[in-house]
C-alpha cells in the first residue's frame, strides 16, 4: 500500500477528486493548509501598513491505495492538478506499513 | 442660519414654566433677559420634538454598534471584544457624568468664556423646561436637548479611545475617561455653543461639532498614543484588521447616525437640516471615492479599507461645514480632506513613528481640522454657501484657524494631565503577557469568537 500525499492549489480540489473517484479511489482526507515553495505571498495593505505574507493557502490530500493503483493515481494527479504555472504543489508517496478499517477489524487492502 | 448668528444659548434657560423657571430666570444676566423677553410665546413644535428625538438615538447608534463594529473590526481578533467594552463602557460613563455635572459644566445658566456651573444633578429641569432652537419662539423640550448633547460627550471620548486600543487597561479607560470629559470635553463644549463661549463669541462656525468633537477627539488621540507608547510588536509584527466586514457595517451605520449628529445640530426640522443632510451625503461620497483613487495614484488598489477610510474622513470634514457650505462646496471639502487625510496615515504616521492604532488621529484629528478651516472658505456665497452679502472669508479663516489652534492646545494640555492621573492610578498599560494573549482574555475573561 501508498500513501499519497498531494498539495495542490485548492481550486482544482473538485475537478482532482472527480478524477480520483473515476480511478476507484474510495477515500481521501482534504486539509487546508499554508505553505511556501518557489511562490511567492502576497502583499496586503492596510492605510499603508503594508504585510507580506509569505505564505500561500493549499489544499492537502492524503489518500492511500494499492501499490498497482499508486502510479496512475501519481499521473492523474498530476494532470488534473496542474495549470503548468509555478505554486502548481507537489505530490510525495510514502509506503504504507498497515491500515485498519475501525468498525470491522479489517486490515490491510480490504480496509481501504 | 448658522450657530454663530443666531444661538442665543442662554435663553435656554429663561423659558422653564413655572416657579422654578422663575427664579433661574432671576438668575441670568441681563441681556438674556431681553432675549428672552422678545419671544413671548414659544411654540414646542412636536415635529421639531419628534426629530431631535430621533437625532439622539441616531448619535447613539454611531456609538453602538457603529463606532464599536468599526473600531472592532480594526484590532486583531484577540482584542475585539476589549476595544467594543472600553466604547460601550466610556459612553455610558460619559452618559452618567453629563447628568451629575457635564451639562451644567457646559451649559449652565451662569459661566464664564471658558466654563458655565449651575443646574447639577439637572436640578430644576422638569418636562416642561425648555431648551432653545435657531428660531426665535420655536422650543425643545429641555431633556431631548440634554439628552442630544449628552450622546456628542458620549461618542467623543469613544473616539479618542481609537488610538489606545489593544494595550490600555479598561480601567484606565474609565479614569480617563472621567477626567478628560470635566477638563476637556465640558470647556470645549461651553466655548463653542454656549453663549458667552470662547469661540461662541469669536463667531466660529462650528455646525455640528468639527472642534469639539473631532480635532478635539483626534489630538486628544494622538497625545495619548504618545504617552502610552506603541503597541508590542508595532511595524515589526502583522497587525491586520482582523474583521473588514465588520469594519464595513459599522461604516454604513456611522454614516447612517451622522445624519443625526450633523441634521440634528439645526435642532429643527427644517431647511438648515436638509442643508445638512444633503452635505452629509455628497461629502462622504466624494470622500470615499478620492480616497481610494488616491490608493490607486499611490500604485495600490482600491481597498475596502480605503473606502471605508474615506467615508470617515469626509464626514470628521463635513460634521462643521454641514449646514454651513452648499453641496458643492461640500464635495470639493470631503474630497480635500479625504487626500490629507490618506497622506497622513499612509504617509506621515509611518514616518513619524508613533502608534496610532486606528487612526484616531489621523481621520478625526486631521479631517477635522480641514473641516474647520474649510468651513471658513465653503461658507461664502460665491462657493455656494450659505454666508450673507457681505462675508468675507479671509477674516473668517483667521477665526476659524483661532478656534482650531486653541483647541488643540486645550485638548493636548488636558490629555497630559488625565492620562497621568490614570497612570497613577491604574498603571494605565496592561502587562506584556496579557498585551501578547489579548485583551479579551486578560482584561475581561472572554473570546469574542468560539469557534
Amino acid at each position: 500500500m501508498k500513501l499519497i500525499l498531494a498539495i495542490i492549489k485548492p481550486f482544482k480540489l473538485d475537478e482532482v477528486r472527480e478524477a480520483l473517484t473515476g480511478l476507484g479511489i474510495a477515500g481521501m482526507t482534504v486539509t487546508e493548509v499554508k505553505g511556501f515553495g518557489r511562490q511567492k505571498g502576497q502583499t496586503e495593505i492596510y492605510r499603508g501598513a503594508e504585510y507580506a505574507t509569505n505564505m500561500v493557502p493549499k489544499v492537502k490530500i492524503e489518500l492511500v491505495c494499492d501499490d498497482a493503483l499508486a502510479p496512475r493515481v501519481v499521473e492523474t494527479l498530476q494532470q488534473t492538478a496542474g495549470t503548468g504555472s509555478i505554486g502548481d504543489g507537489k505530490i510525495f508517496v510514502l509506503d504504507v506499513g498497515q491500515a485498519v478499517r475501525i468498525r470491522t477489524g479489517e486490515t490491510g487492502e480490504a480496509a481501504l | 442660519m448658522t450657530k454663530g448668528e443666531t444661538m442665543t444659548f442662554a435663553n435656554k434657560f429663561a423659558a422653564s414654566a413655572g416657579a422654578v423657571g422663575l427664579s433661574l430666570f432671576a438668575a441670568l444676566p441681563a441681556w438674556a433677559q431681553e432675549v428672552a423677553a422678545a419671544a413671548p410665546e414659544p411654540v414646542v413644535d412636536k415635529g421639531d420634538t419628534a426629530w431631535m428625538m430621533t437625532s439622539t438615538v441616531l448619535v447613539l447608534l454611531m456609538i453602538l454598534p457603529g463606532l464599536a463594529l468599526f473600531y472592532g473590526g480594526l484590532t486583531r481578533t484577540k482584542n475585539m471584544l476589549s476595544t467594543m467594552t472600553q466604547i460601550g463602557a466610556a459612553a455610558c460613563l460619559a452618559m452618567i457624568i453629563w447628568v451629575i455635572y457635564g451639562y451644567g459644566l457646559a451649559f449652565g445658566p451662569e459661566g464664564n468664556a471658558f466654563i458655565a456651573w449651575g443646574k447639577f444633578f439637572l436640578v430644576g429641569v422638569t418636562p416642561d423646561s425648555l431648551a432653545d432652537t435657531f428660531s426665535d419662539g420655536f422650543k425643545l423640550p429641555e431633556y431631548v436637548f440634554i439628552s442630544f448633547q449628552m450622546t456628542f460627550a458620549a461618542i467623543t471620548l469613544a473616539l479618542v479611545l481609537g488610538s489606545v486600543v489593544e494595550r490600555i487597561k479598561f480601567s484606565a479607560v474609565m479614569v480617563f475617561g472621567a477626567i478628560w470629559l470635566t477638563i476637556v470635553y465640558f470647556p470645549i463644549a461651553h466655548m463653542v455653543w454656549a453663549a458667552g463661549g470662547l469661540f461662541f463669541e469669536m463667531g466660529a462656525l462650528d455646525f455640528a461639532g468639527g472642534t469639539v468633537v473631532h480635532i478635539n477627539a483626534g489630538v486628544s488621540a494622538l497625545v495619548a498614543a504618545l504617552i502610552l507608547g506603541k503597541r508590542i510588536g508595532y511595524q515589526k509584527e502583522i497587525m491586520a484588521p482582523h474583521s473588514l466586514t465588520l469594519t464595513m457595517v459599522g461604516t454604513g451605520m456611522l454614516w447612517v447616525g451622522w445624519f443625526g449628529f450633523n441634521a440634528g445640530s439645526a435642532l429643527e426640522a427644517n431647511g438648515s437640516a436638509a442643508l445638512a443632510m444633503i452635505n452629509t451625503f455628497v461629502a462622504t461620497a466624494s470622500a470615499a471615492l478620492f480616497w481610494m483613487l488616491a490608493e490607486k495614484l499611490a500604485g495600490h488598489k482600491p481597498s475596502a479599507l480605503g473606502f471605508c477610510s474615506g467615508i470617515i474622513a469626509g464626514l470628521v470634514a463635513v460634521t462643521p461645514a454641514a449646514g454651513n457650505s452648499g453641496p458643492f462646496g461640500a464635495i470639493v471639502l470631503g474630497a480635500v480632506a479625504s487626500l490629507i487625510c490618506f497622506y497622513a496615515v499612509t504617509v506621515l504616521k509611518p514616518k513619524l513613528g508613533y502608534d496610532d492604532s486606528l487612526d484616531a488621529f489621523g481621520i478625526h484629528g486631521i479631517g477635522g481640522i480641514v473641516g474647520a478651516i474649510g468651513t471658513g472658505i465653503v461658507y461664502s456665497p460665491s462657493l455656494g454657501g450659505p454666508g450673507g452679502e457681505d462675508f468675507a472669508i479671509g477674516p473668517q479663516l483667521v477665526t476659524q484657524i483661532s478656534a482650531v489652534a486653541a483647541t488643540i492646545v486645550w485638548a493636548s494640555v488636558g490629555t497630559v494631565i488625565a492620562i497621568y492621573v490614570a497612570k497613577l492610578l491604574t498603571g494605565l498599560r496592561v502587562s506584556e503577557e496579557v498585551e501578547r494573549e489579548g485583551l479579551d482574555l486578560g482584561e475581561h475573561g472572554e473570546r469574542a469568537y468560539n469557534y
